[in-house]
């Protein structure tokens, strides 16, 4: 005991001593307005617990509506504007601009191609000299401070965000509101403090086409397997639940429900198990691309056509459905949304003005256009959504050859 | 739960094998009549053929596991050489896609045995333990072939190196059926020479096995090969059956061990058998495909898992103690 | 329990040869810690920046209070000789359990509903590794499936509210000392204080050491590594109240992106505990904790590839532990 005396004493010390300059790193009004702010916004990829009904017509709404921009340029694009004055972000003083990205993460291919498109993109600009990136590897935490980190770096004259999840980033997103312009895309946040929010449609928007299309090929009572990625990721959510809507209004027969980690041998298998579990399989959706071609794989293996199936813009599935003729539809979640942040950014620093939610189209590779997309001797992961063909660098730094 | 045993008595270790492998056959039993009686076709020679294929990676991997298991050591890179072997075999194809499949697959089990030999000498020439080794070689492995494709892989895998995984011999018989049989009758031989006498001894006391005139640094190293290669061998496979996939061998290795030690191989080393703990691998897979068939909900999938598997490892380490006591009393030991 | 190969009980107890304090692990982890800061400052100032401002500072320590909360529990269990594998699942659930139940409940509700789970599941873990004999890997690996499960069949994503008062403790500082750092302050000085000055600490290490002598010599062994995993499971418990805190709402993945298990093991080897159980502690634990979060700050301020970041961290891990056996007692392996 005699030992720790004089630490506990000097525990006490230090204790008054920090007392006096106590201060909180807190966003001041945490609490109050976030449950009206984010209901008022209703925003896309909210966690949805629950079917939202009215984003989600205003999503099939946004699908048929036509973008205001540049017809070449889609992720220049935007699906009915609000737009808001940013006069006061205007960058003062002359000197190159530094743009500050909190990025999620680069857990997956998608977010791969995204962020090589969005280095690019600031190549194409020579007024952006510096640009920092911090990667989060998946962690809220971590985000949590890279977000304060680059909002509390002086240096930084905009910050863009793509954040890891919903609710939980949004408190450190308010904090960096006050101090800088702020860029959110991909999934939102809680708040509509940030100058704008970049995103497309919608996983409404995904899911439908695939189960229209679905219902649109396959005989009525035809068995659907629909394959899932894992429980709990919002934009997956959303997704099924809008393709669970359009099933359950059909005639057809959603026979299994299962996740597949992503994991291709894992596909197979249930493919495989469910073939002969139910006899046939008529058709098949999935909530994203990542194992369609091992779907596809698994029907051939067990000797059997392939039904009409879902998959997403990524090239092994494209190259699938040209050589082996496959009855298929691949809507997107287009990574082309990575330049955008970066032409937003460098808008509101200009003082222009820039849409409240930057909607971005959504387009669908179908039948009539895959050959449009289909670039040949890009790698089996890319996307073909990149919008990234202009882009300095390509196609070499997204793994492609020429 | 390692008791040291100085003396070692040959006619205990047969009874031990047999009794700690009992459970295990027991329940693959179950889950094969349980999988009849969900799915009467079942037994047909396509599907079962079809699900010794599914389960021939898991079973590799487990013969390799066990061999470092049994010698007192972990293996958790096994996961991560499947990723890394799947990823480095489409960048190989990328850059030389006209490479031979053999020249591919060969110089994958040499990079599998490198790895392996690189976590033994770390192991026991700078004593640190094993799962760090491992543990250390998985983020290595990891971070080192995404960090030098960008994330993910460039090229893809041509039909003639996939042909291991996904075809068939004769039209009828999956090579990777072959595969799994020739590496489990490997395996089976090699725990029949010698060698098999110094791996489990090492295990069993390192010192005792020392003393004995056990090169033990030797035999560790072997095994961490060994296991190295049968993660390449898995790899080979895994990218023949799916595809080419950045997390291909997600998970791997904590399936391998579940399996080993479902096949009552006792953690820790010095006890078991490694035809067990395949059939353990049989089980694991059985056990996923019979939750498959059932169309128990997806989500609650891994509760089920997790609960049979620790009533399976539960209920063999009972019987086991049972049988034990019962063996000790009548010879003269101290029960503990 | 686990361990692999235990040393025979002759070697492990005659005369242990006198280190200097350099040599002890706890030390020289602070060391390490300290050198890998100043080399930080040194390659960062090189290249123009600042390492050690108030904001990063505030960051580092920051990023050391899940992991270290963690870790700390992680070292109570390692030192019995057996590992928890569930913890990153058990956070993921504490998150959810907390969020829910402060948006409909009261924080006090809260916080007693997250550590009486916690203290459930490592009643479970303790009476599996114990009592039906499961070696500890795979029983813990179990619970991970099972509490996985249990997750993704109640929660389709981030879920409840946690409310400002709440919040506080994830984000107000004291000066530059964020007031989570005292939680694992606290967190950490309760456990060092009942594994080295307690009773049942010396049975932590005595069962850790060699279970076999401990319990001839009296120790109730079984009991022992049952307290260990409860204590563990409320140090997770209290990292998941802190990063609800922080987070604001429960995530279904605010364990397992993180890997807070294995990334735990790491920094508890890392801080010296040997894995076989029975040497090691608390302080050093803290130290590995230290040196991954400022390895971590570094290679932020230098944009490093996060991928090559995992080969660093890989190669650091296995070097430490090198070292630790080469200056300890030749332990084998």
């Amino acid at each position: 005991m005699t030992r720790r005396r004089p630490l506990s004493v000097a525990a006490a010390l230090a204790a008054a001593a920090l007392l006096t300059s106590c201060s909180s790193d807190m966003p001041a009004d945490s609490a109050a307005g976030t449950a009206s702010e984010s209901a008022a916004k209703g925003s896309a990829d909210k966690p949805s617990k629950f079917f939202q009904q009215a984003e989600y017509e205003r999503q099939l709404a946004l699908a048929k509506a036509t973008p205001e921009g540049p017809a070449d340029k889609p992720w220049e694009q935007m699906l009915e504007p609000e737009m808001t004055d940013t006069a006061q972000y205007r960058k003062k003083g002359s000197g190159g601009t530094h743009l500050c990205f909190s990025n999620a993460g680069v857990f997956n291919p998608w977010r791969q191609v995204g962020l090589k498109d969005m280095k690019a993109e600031v190549k194409l600009h020579k007024e952006i000299t510096d640009f920092t990136v911090l990667d989060a590897q998946g962690k809220d935490d971590k985000q949590i401070s890279d977000i304060q980190e680059l909002a509390g770096n002086k240096s930084c004259d905009a910050l863009i965000v793509s954040p890891n999840t919903t609710a939980t980033l949004t408190p450190a997103v308010k904090e960096a509101c006050g101090k800088l312009p702020v860029i959110v895309f991909d999934r939102g946040v809680e708040t509509d403090c940030a100058v704008t929010f970049i995103n497309p449609i919608g996983g409404y928007g995904y899911g439908a086409v695939a189960a229209d299309f679905l219902v649109d090929k396959v005989k009525p009572k035809g068995k659907i397997l629909a394959l899932r990625i894992s429980p709990g990721v919002d934009v997956l959510e959303t997704r099924w639940s809008a393709a669970k809507l359009a099933f359950d209004k059909s005639q057809l027969d959603v026979v299994d429900v299962k996740f597949t980690d992503g994991d291709p041998a894992k596909t197979k298998s249930i493919v495989a198990d469910a073939i002969s579990r139910h006899g046939s399989v008529d058709g098949v959706w999935m909530d994203s691309g990542a194992t369609s071609v091992a779907a596809v794989e698994a029907f051939e293996d067990a000797g059997v056509d392939v039904p009409p199936i879902t998959g997403e813009d990524q090239q092994d599935f494209l190259q699938a459905w040209k050589d082996k003729k496959l009855t298929a539809i691949a809507p997107t979640y287009p990574t082309f949304q990575w330049r955008t942040p970066v032409i937003a950014a460098l808008r509101v620093l200009d003082g222009k003005q820039v849409p409240k939610e930057w909607k971005l189209p959504q387009p669908t590779v179908t039948q009539d256009n895959l050959d449009e997309y289909l670039q040949e001797g890009m790698p089996p992961l890319h996307y073909a959504m990149c919008g990234c063909q202009d882009l300095p660098g390509y196609p070499k730094d997204w793994g492609g050859k020429k | 739960m390692t008791t040291a045993n100085p003396t070692i008595r040959p006619y205990r270790r047969v009874a031990r094998s047999l009794g700690t492998g009992t459970p295990v056959y027991v329940l693959l039993a179950v889950l094969l009549v349980a999988l009849a009686a969900t799915d009467p076709g079942f037994y047909e020679p396509d599907r079962f053929l079809a699900f010794v294929k599914r389960a021939a990676p898991l079973v590799i991997l487990a013969a390799g596991q066990y061999l470092v298991i049994v010698c007192g050591e972990f293996d958790l890179s096994v996961g991560a050489i499947v990723t890394a072997g799947v990823v480095v075999a489409a960048e190989l194809y990328d850059s030389y896609p006209d490479a031979s499949w053999a020249v591919v697959t060969g110089g994958l089990l040499l990079a599998g045995a490198l790895t392996g030999l690189l976590s033994g000498l770390i192991t026991t020439k700078l004593r640190v333990p094993s799962f760090i080794t491992t543990l250390g070689m998985m983020l290595i492995l990891e971070g080192a072939v995404f960090f030098w494709t960008g994330g993910s892989p460039h090229g893809s895998l041509p039909e003639e190196f996939r042909r291991l995984g996904r075809g068939t011999a004769g039209g009828w018989l999956p090579w990777a059926v072959l595969a799994c049989l020739v590496a489990g009758a490997a395996a089976v031989f090699l725990m029949r020479s010698d060698f098999s006498r110094t791996l489990i001894a090492t295990g069993d006391s390192e010192r005792t096995a020392a003393l004995a005139g056990v090169r033990v640094h030797r035999v560790r190293v072997i095994a961490f090969v060994l296991s190295g290669v049968a993660a390449a061998l898995a790899a080979v496979l895994v990218g023949g059956f799916s595809g080419v996939s950045a997390q291909a061998g997600r998970g791997y290795e904590f399936e391998a061990i579940t399996a080993v030690v479902l096949g009552g191989v006792v953690l820790g080393g010095g006890r078991g058998s490694v035809v067990a703990a395949m059939a353990g691998a049989f089980s694991l897979q059985a056990l996923f495909t019979l939750l498959n068939l059932q169309g128990v909900s997806g989500a609650l999938e891994s509760t089920v898992q997790g609960v049979i598997v620790i009533a399976a490892v539960g209920l063999g380490a009972a019987d086991f103690s049972r049988l034990r006591r019962r063996r000790t009393h009548p010879s003269g030991g101290t029960p503990s | 329990m686990t361990g692999t190969a235990v040393a025979p009980p002759t070697v492990a107890k005659s005369a242990p040869p006198r280190r200097t304090r350099l040599a002890d692990p706890a030390v020289g982890v602070w060391l390490a810690a300290a050198a890998v800061t100043a080399a930080g400052w040194i390659v960062v100032a090189a290249r123009g920046g600042d390492f050690l401002t108030l904001a990063n500072v505030v960051g580092i320590l920051q990023n050391c209070v899940a992991l270290g909360l963690v870790a700390v529990g992680q070292t109570a269990v390692i030192l019995t000789g057996s590992l928890d594998l569930s913890v990153a699942y058990l956070i993921s659930l504490g998150t959810l359990v907390a969020a829910t139940t402060m948006e409909d409940g009261s924080v006090v509700t809260a916080v007693l509903a997250v550590l009486a789970l916690s203290a459930a599941v490592g009643l479970a873990n303790g009476l599996v590794v114990t009592g039906l004999k499961v070696n500890a890997f795979i029983a813990t690996l179990g619970t991970a499936f099972i509490l996985r499960g249990w997750i993704e069949d109640n929660y389709t994503g981030p879920a409840g509210k946690v409310p400002a008062s709440f919040q506080h403790l994830g984000y107000d500082r004291m000066g530059p000392v964020p007031v989570s750092l005292f939680l694992l302050a606290a967190v950490a000085a309760a456990l060092w204080f009942v594994t080295r000055r307690t009773r049942f600490g010396h049975h932590l290490y005595a069962t850790g050491g060699d279970e076999h002598a401990a319990r001839l010599s009296g120790v109730r062994t079984r009991r022992t590594v049952v307290a260990a995993h409860v204590l563990c499971s409320l140090c997770v418990g209290a990292a998941a109240l802190f990063l609800a805190a922080r987070l604001g709402a429960g995530a279904p993945w605010a364990g397992t992106e993180a890997r807070y298990d294995l990334e735990s093991i790491a920094a508890v080897v890392l801080g010296g505990t040997a894995l076989a159980g029975g040497r090691g502690g608390v302080a050093g634990t803290l130290g590995g904790v230290l040196v991954l979060a400022v390895l971590d700050s570094v290679f932020n301020q230098l944009g490093v590839d996060p991928f090559f970041k995992n080969v660093v961290r890989g190669v650091v891990i296995i070097a430490a532990v090198a070292l630790y056996a080469r200056r300890g007692t030749g332990r084998p392996a």
